[in-house]
């Protein structure tokens, strides 16, 4: 499906953020083909996308370790290359990780709806998601290509960062540990509304019910069940159930590459702030 | 005053007031001091999230925890009056979980005004807060999957409009062909935190 950077600033009115799961990554294939960072590409999950050029394009695949191929050659991903007119570029499911994303020099140009071309799987805004036969329009070049035509490869993580959340004290300490410490497994009920955990419950340390509050994109909520989810970029703006820790916002992006079946653990964040040593 | 500012990921923080009303009063006092820093505002039954660039200063923090709630001065808060055909099929279980006539309860409803506390669920949803406590009803058992747009519901201290087709577990008393979500109109929701909203009820 067609994703940018989302819709910020509208949580008020009930709209998800939407945009990458990924969002690093986009950002990487935006910036290999010249674009602004947040020009809209495609997301594609496990792979199987074929796209044909009907002109002469820069593109470049980014996201999870896979293979390219352009007119059934491998080539690189993490790379800027040409398509030409007629040309098939297909990505293949990749080895690790979920996502990839395919960035065009000039940008998807569907219409925005509320300043985003993202598709929002919760609400339905934005674009319809990809058909085979779809055609989508690509606008014009805005900078010079960049001088360097190739990224290197970040595996996905498995070990995410977490800080402590809002509601880290409706949880007893066992809890926290139990996040800690779980080798939690990524369930196939995982979207980008929300990636779901088993493994271990979180047990309350109080049984109250939450009134209403906002949620985030990497917010660690546990629903009454006590299996933890991890918010994806089309999380509902606001939750009946308590966030018990967050993730930092680099490994947020991190968990839009976790694989229904894999594994994943939480640890701990070292702070960071601004200006002290260390701080990126 | 028990407000606290909870930590929220890397450049969120959580306001937590005492109950709604004061949400709505801080809320509408740090919309008027537009805080350069403070880059988003999403309201809750309880609570604003804040989203900022950098952490908040000490001072600034201080400030969140003692700021004063404004109240809607004359005119300031933006009202809605809103057109409902009171033909809910809920209308006689809340009725009778109230201990009303039909009639009360839509007196009850458009007797009093509503106040948006906040959005969410959907886009245009607003969560609105009355002025008293008659029409308290618990959710619907049952949740329904498929829940006409337009659909006036009640639902614990709350009213609400569904602004699309779509699973709900409010209680319905009525429909409205008012439009609560419009892509083309600006802002595309109707209703949007601290607006005051008035039912009207239509014949028929």
């Amino acid at each position: 499906m067609v994703q940018d950077l989302g819709r910020e600033g509208q949580a008020h009115l009930g709209v998800s953020p939407s945009g990458a799961a990924d969002r690093s990554a986009l950002r990487l294939a935006n910036r290999l083909v010249g674009n602004p960072e947040d020009a809209a590409a495609i997301e594609c999950v496990l792979g199987g996308l074929m796209v044909t050029a009907s002109a002469m394009h820069w593109v470049a695949v980014t996201g999870a370790p896979t293979d390219v191929l352009v007119n059934g050659t491998r080539v690189g991903s993490h790379a800027s290359l040409p398509l030409h007119p007629g040309s098939t570029l297909a990505i293949e499911a990749p080895r690790e990780g979920l996502r990839s994303y395919l960035a065009v020099r000039g940008g998807v140009q569907v219409a925005p709806t509320l300043g985003s071309r993202s598709t929002d799987v919760l609400s339905g805004l934005g674009p319809e998601p990809l058909a085979p036969g779809t055609e989508l329009p690509v606008g014009a070049p805005l900078q010079p290509l960049p001088d360097t035509d190739l990224a290197p490869v970040e595996r996905p993580r498995t070990t995410l960062a977490v800080l402590p959340g809002p509601r880290r004290d409706w949880f007893t300490d066992d809890a926290w540990r139990t996040l800690l410490t779980t080798d939690w497994q990524v369930s196939s009920e995982s979207n980008r509304v929300a990636v779901r955990l088993v493994g271990g419950q979180l047990e309350r340390s109080t049984p109250e019910e939450l009134p209403s509050e906002a949620m985030v994109r990497g917010a660690i909520q546990v629903p009454s069940s006590g299996l933890p989810l991890i918010f994806g970029p089309d999380h509902p703006v606001t939750g009946g159930y308590p966030v018990i820790a967050v993730l930092t916002e680099r490994d947020a992006d991190h968990a839009g590459q976790l694989r229904p079946g894999g594994t994943v653990r939480f640890v701990l964040a070292r702070e960071r702030l601004p200006g002290s040593p260390g701080h990126r | 005053m028990s407000r606290r500012l909870l930590p929220y990921g890397e450049r969120g923080l959580l306001l937590e007031c005492e109950d709604l009303t004061e949400t709505i009063g801080v809320l509408r006092a740090l919309q008027r001091l537009d805080l350069d820093e403070v880059t988003e505002m999403v309201p809750g039954a309880r609570t604003i999230f804040l989203r900022s660039a950098q952490p908040l200063s000490p001072q600034r923090r201080r400030e969140l925890l003692e700021l004063e709630p404004m109240s809607p001065a004359g005119g300031s808060a933006a009202e809605v009056e809103i057109g409902v055909h009171y033909d809910g099929a809920d209308l006689t279980d809340v009725a009778e979980l109230v201990g009303l006539t039909g009639d009360e309860v839509i007196a009850a409803h458009t007797g009093q005004a509503w106040t948006v506390g906040f959005c969410g669920f959907a886009p245009g949803f607003g969560y609105l807060h009355g002025e008293n406590s008659t029409l308290r009803v618990p959710r619907r058992a049952h949740p329904r999957t498929s829940v006409p747009a337009g659909s006036v519901g009640l639902a614990d201290v709350w009213s609400g409009i569904y602004p699309r087709r779509g699973p709900g577990g409010w209680q319905l008393i009525g429909h409205t062909t008012r439009s609560l979500w419009d892509l083309d109109r600006t802002p595309p929701a109707l209703l949007q935190p601290g607006t005051v909203v008035r039912f009207v009820a239509h014949g028929g």
